[in-house]
């Protein structure tokens, strides 16, 4: 068991080991997606109030969830990387968040586009759960910014983890943002007392999606954490000897 | 032709999950590229210490 970790954590052995680990996460991806895609849009029965336009939920949902849930993985492993000094934990925050601040976007326009039919409007600014979820995306980018805007690695490491770990204060205040103050979004339908507000039909195929959604991002999130290692590991041996055998001892 | 139609909100739907798409696309295509930069980036490095030898 300590051998296996051990190798897990030693960067040649990682690199292999992602590749060949993608596969379980995006095959899974791809077949809970397209089901939940086809029973989303043709079998689940049309929402009482919302009619056909409710359907855009199997998209929203999922992103929404997805650009939390990235944002927290980001922050968890940023503070791992500060206070063990984890590189490898630097990598993977480093990692979650281009991806994270396209789900993001992905969840705004989508919440927007919902938002004309039912709302009669795209936008409504100062609304909490829309404002709160627009600053989750200048987080993202904001974090991205400062590790670009720095040269040495484990500066930007340092500095972005504490840009991480003070932003995620605002993923609580999206997710209780319907609860605490009035808003235009709709409360929650999965995660609420007394169960979920769906018949069956309606929350297999979301729980597909978000499902779905979460094994696409892992897939995403070890290709870019690969490159991660890589790009760190850029002055090592196994490096060199990786993209240009012939030339190394030279 | 009524699925497209979507009780009328087929606008509103299909461009959620085209974009739905484009976003899942972009995210492997970036991720792709971004590895390939930086594959790329150790490659050309490495021929100029060569080089310089």
């Amino acid at each position: 068991m300590w051998k296996f970790f051990h190798k897990l954590a030693s960067p040649p052995h990682f690199y292999d080991l992602a590749n060949k680990i993608i596969p379980w996460f995006i095959v899974p991806a791809i077949l809970l997606i397209t089901y939940g895609t086809i029973a989303g849009l043709f079998f689940a029965p049309m929402d009482y109030q919302q009619k056909d336009a409710f359907r855009i939920i199997y998209i929203h949902v999922p992103a929404a969830y997805i650009s939390m849930m990235a944002y927290m993985t980001m922050a968890i492993s940023a503070g791992i990387g500060l206070i063990w000094r984890m590189k490898l934990a630097h990598a993977v925050a480093a990692a979650c968040a281009p991806i994270g601040a396209w789900f993001t976007f992905l969840a705004l326009i989508t919440g927007s586009i919902w938002g004309r039919p039912m709302w009669g409007t795209w936008w409504e600014w100062g609304d909490p759960r829309l404002t709160s979820e627009l600053i989750l995306l200048f987080l993202y980018f904001g974090y991205l910014a400062l590790r670009a805007a720095i040269d040495d690695t484990s500066k930007a490491d340092r500095s972005s983890a504490v840009l991480a770990l003070v932003g995620a204060i605002n993923i609580p205040i999206i997710h209780f943002s319907v609860e605490w103050w009035s808003s235009l979004h709709q409360g929650p339908t999965i995660v609420r007392e007394g169960g979920p507000a769906m018949p069956m039909e309606m929350l297999l195929p979301l729980l597909a999606m978000i499902l779905g959604f979460t094994f696409f991002f892992g897939a995403v999130l070890l290709r870019r954490l690969r490159t991660e290692v890589l790009y760190r590991e850029r002055r090592t041996g196994w490096v060199k000897r990786m993209i240009q055998p012939a030339g190394g001892e030279a | 032709m009524d699925i497209l139609a979507m009780g009328g909100y087929g606008y509103y739907i299909w461009s959620s999950f085209g974009l739905g798409l484009a976003v899942l696309v972009i995210t492997v295509v970036q991720a792709r590229r971004h590895h390939d930069a930086v594959y790329r980036e150790i490659e050309q490095r490495l021929k100029a210490m060569e080089e310089v030898k």
